[in-house]
């Protein structure tokens, strides 16, 4: 045995979140500001500003709920953003590791990423339509591009940026290049690929409101494009906070999933 | 067993090439634990890497064993300055993972593991992440990682140059008991002439410009080294050698 007598290094404590002072929990100064901002909406609206109050978009909502309507809507849009961007991840995952591992992969296909990159989905729309009717395809098509090229560029990133050490430390074991690729690059990009992931969600609906405004025949872009023909304000507003409210819950997933996949970071 | 003849590695600069190593030869025998000594630019660190099978000489033999490398191999372990454990993997799996490759079945591996990490004296921390660990315990760590798929040959680049001064040389105390239970042949690059002469059988200076060996130094010093050797007036003696060696060193115009 070797002799360790009284180990004195200590290891390093977890780096602690949140700020060395004893303050107010953050949390709560959350809600504060949520509140804040809602008094603010309220005070806008009684000062005469053409919107409506926090109560009148309320009471809309829980007839739009009532009547199912809100419901169809969500199911509709969640579906298409779903769609769209579970198909880009996943056709952007294997790509981005393609481009990162082999560079003649990547001098191929980078050029035509960056090229679509710089058009924004939506001005993709009218192609769509044409060449993929108004069905459900051209949206879900639009979203798919959107966040495909978020996550793309992203993979690629994590897969470049693998330290080589790390690599080199495999291969020094024993490991062959399918094995590195599994179980050193797969795990070294994914902070990368999750970070990825949230920002083509955030692209995903982004696009899918302007998806919905063409011949859509339920969705909340689709709504709110109706409830503007009839200057329906409250409708409006219900859809525009369905669809922040849902934006959010999916985000707060994804970074509960990144915060548990990748809690090996040393620092974040 | 190791032999190195008359091995020569240049790279392509700019307008000439850059002759990181001008023709070595070195022989390390079986069990032999051989400290390599220089300054900057001296061509340690590619002597180790070509050893490694990392990268490859422009010209000259490598043999380990009378079979010469072709490249990165179980037989030759590696200790990296930077530690390079996996990060996402707890310090047992960062153990396993050549045992792993080698295809050993999971309660052996379970086993091999575990003696390992307790020669490093790390059982507490088995399953500790190592974003957890301190830098001397990450080392130790990446000590137990090498020896666990049963290399006959360890190399190790500065493993050191990274912890502070007294968890240095407890390290080196440590390293050297873990030797002594575990022989073998280990070749160890350092910029630190008092580890170099605390650790060796033999020191090999190195010089650079050409990167080149200067002389080898036999450290005669008993083991187990303890505190007494090194303040000993024969550690201080070759200490002095060696440290005119690599400070003093001609240069060749």
């Amino acid at each position: 045995m070797t002799v360790v007598e009284a180990d004195t290094e200590v290891p390093t404590a977890a780096p602690s979140r949140g700020g060395r002072r004893r303050a107010v929990p953050q949390s709560a100064l959350n809600v504060v500001s949520i509140l804040a901002g809602i008094g603010g909406w309220w005070a806008l609206s009684a000062s005469g500003l053409d919107i409506p109050s926090p109560p009148v978009v309320l009471s809309r909502g829980i007839d739009l709920i009532k009547d199912g309507t809100l419901g169809g809507d969500i199911l509709a849009s969640v579906r298409r953003v779903l769609a769209g961007f579970l198909l880009g991840v996943l056709a952007a995952v294997p790509v981005g590791f393609l481009m990162g591992w082999y560079p003649p992969v990547r001098a191929l296909i980078e050029p035509w990423i960056q090229f679509f990159r710089t058009i924004p989905p939506l001005a993709l729309i009218p192609l769509a339509i044409v060449l993929m009717g108004i069905e459900e395809t051209p949206k879900i098509f639009v979203i798919f591009l959107a966040s495909f090229l978020s996550c793309v560029i992203a993979t690629l990133q994590g897969v470049v940026s693998v330290d080589r050490t790390l690599i080199n430390a495999a291969r020094v074991l024993g490991a062959r290049d399918h094995t590195i690729f599994a179980r050193v690059v797969i795990p070294a990009s994914s902070p990368f690929i999750l970070v990825g992931m949230r920002i083509g969600l955030g692209s995903s609906w982004a696009t899918l409101v302007a998806a919905e405004l063409i011949a859509a025949q339920q969705g909340l872009g689709y709504r709110m494009q109706s409830a503007q023909l009839y200057y329906d304000l409250p409708t409006i507003f219900v859809g525009l906070i369905s669809i922040g409210v849902l934006g959010l819950i999916m985000d707060r997933l994804l970074l509960l999933a990144e915060r548990r996949l990748t809690s090996w970071q040393e620092t974040r | 067993m190791i032999s190195l003849r008359n091995v020569r590695k240049t790279f392509p600069v700019p307008s000439a090439e850059f002759v990181a190593l001008g023709g070595v030869d070195l022989e390390i025998g079986d069990n032999e634990f051989v400290t390599v000594v220089g300054p900057s630019g001296c061509g340690k660190t590619t002597l180790m890497n070509i050893l490694a099978g990392l990268e490859t000489p422009t010209s000259g033999q490598v043999l380990v064993d009378g079979a010469p490398v072709t490249g990165p191999g179980p037989d030759r372990g590696v200790i990296f300055q930077q530690y390079a454990l996996f990060p996402w993997l707890t310090v047992r799996k960062n153990v396993e993972f050549g045992l792993r490759e080698k295809g050993v079945p999971r309660a052996e591996r379970t086993r091999i593991a575990e003696h390992f990490i307790e020669l490093v004296g790390l059982e507490r921390f088995a399953d500790a992440l190592p974003k957890t660990l301190s830098g001397g315990m990450k080392q130790r760590v990446a000590i137990a990682r090498a020896y666990a798929v049963n290399p006959s040959i360890l190399l190790m680049d500065e493993p050191f140059g990274a912890v502070d001064a007294m968890t240095r040389v407890r390290l080196q105390e440590q390293l050297l008991a873990t030797w002594e239970q575990e022989k073998r042949t280990v070749l160890f690059i350092t910029h630190d002439v008092d580890e170099a002469v605390f650790l060796a059988n033999r020191v090999v200076v190195m010089a650079a410009r050409p990167g080149r060996i200067d002389r080898i130094v036999d450290v005669r010093l008993p083991y187990p080294r303890t505190e007494q050797v090194r303040l000993s007036p024969e550690f201080a003696a070759l200490r002095n050698r060696v440290w005119s060696a690599v400070h003093h060193q001609e240069l060749v115009p």
